[in-house]
């Protein structure tokens, strides 16, 4: 990560110096403040909204009957983690909430999922390899019902706005199952 | 509209299965939305290290410039590729932008939609579910997460070239 993050700025300003771009990048570091801000601005209300209705179908035992739904599933995918342990419910709520793409109920559910996983985690400053796995799934996107692209096709008039769905179906499913050997693969080399 | 019942139909129905397990659901609300505070205040941090990052790299237009010689790929396209696993609202605005230049049907806004539907946005997922509990050492997430989505991307120009 550190690598990552020093990358993208060192690359950045120099191009820009070169260019004589310098304006541009006076203005984007002072903006980035605010930009942070309006996002999590916009984030914490909606987890704030989600983690309530999430509790709720906690405490009444929702999340458990759903979770024991795909958990069959979920078990082969994560084998480090302990049977009946709550990370399943909430690893199941998050992909659930992604495949009718909402986003943004899907992210509370998959910060919970992460807390869950932390405490099964011996080293608590480096990724285990359950929670790469969930990162995995998370990244490459179950969508079966993408939401907002459908309503922009519709808004730009496309003539069968859903044509769409059925690739993207396809798509996202060999690149999750792919993108889940890959991790297996790395998680046995690492 | 079905996408606009999903979301009232999940609260009714959590509402209700709650009301019959006899749960203090009001209670039960607070509880979880207390929740929020802690993860707000430890994932701040880690958003605006991630933007401002993300924002210089991206403003200085280095991409545009390095990604010019690859030609099997629409032009139009190499932006979303390389900002759909850095940011998603900067990916979507690409998307309306396509659509809007060359409309949602055309070979590159079908292209644009698979892509969008199919992946998602990595290096957000990446800070905001590691950064909320702490962890560091991300070891291969990075680069798993971007393989995938490259993948998704592959795949999906093979389609397209089916498809039209």
């Amino acid at each position: 990560m550190n690598k990552i993050w020093g990358f993208f700025i060192v690359i950045g300003i120099l191009f820009c110096l070169l260019n004589n771009n310098v304006e541009v990048i006076n203005q984007e570091i002072l903006n980035s403040t605010k930009t942070a801000f309006d996002m999590a601005v916009k984030i914490f209300p909606v987890m704030a909204l989600w983690l309530g209705i999430a509790k709720i179908a906690e405490e009444s035992g929702l999340l458990k009957k759903l979770s024991l739904k795909i958990s069959g599933i979920l078990k082969y995918i994560f084998p480090e983690i302990p049977k009946g342990h709550e990370s399943f419910s909430y690893i199941s709520s998050n992909i659930i909430a992604n495949m009718f793409g909402l986003g943004n109920a899907a992210t509370p559910f998959g910060l919970k999922a992460m807390q869950s996983l932390q405490q099964l985690n011996l080293k608590k400053d480096t990724a285990s390899r359950s929670m790469i796995t969930f990162l995995v799934l998370n990244t490459s996107g179950v969508t079966i019902i993408p939401t907002t692209i459908i309503s922009l096709r519709m808004m730009y008039g496309s003539l069968n706005p859903t044509s769409v769905v059925l690739p993207c179906i396809i798509i996202t499913f060999s690149s999750t199952i792919l993108g889940l050997v890959i991790d297996k693969i790395f998680a046995r080399f690492s | 509209m079905i996408s606009n019942l999903i979301l009232p139909l999940i609260v009714l129905f959590v509402v209700i299965y709650a009301m019959f397990k006899k749960v203090a659901i009001y209670d039960a609300f607070i509880d979880g939305a207390k929740e929020s505070f802690p993860m707000i205040l430890k994932l701040f941090p880690c958003l605006l290290a991630m933007i401002l990052a993300v924002n210089i790299f991206l403003k200085s237009n280095v991409i545009i410039d390095l990604f010019k010689f690859i030609s099997f790929i629409p032009n139009e396209i190499i932006p979303m590729i390389i900002m759909r696993p850095i940011s998603g609202t900067s990916s979507l605005a690409i998307l309306t932008n396509i659509y809007e230049l060359m409309g949602p049907d055309s070979m590159v806004g079908t292209l644009a939609s698979y892509i969008q539907g199919s992946t998602d946005t990595t290096f957000y997922i990446i800070t905001l579910y590691f950064g909320s509990i702490g962890i560091k050492k991300i070891r291969y997430a990075l680069w798993v997460g971007l393989l995938a989505d490259l993948l998704a991307i592959t795949i999906s120009l093979i389609f397209i070239n089916i498809v039209f």
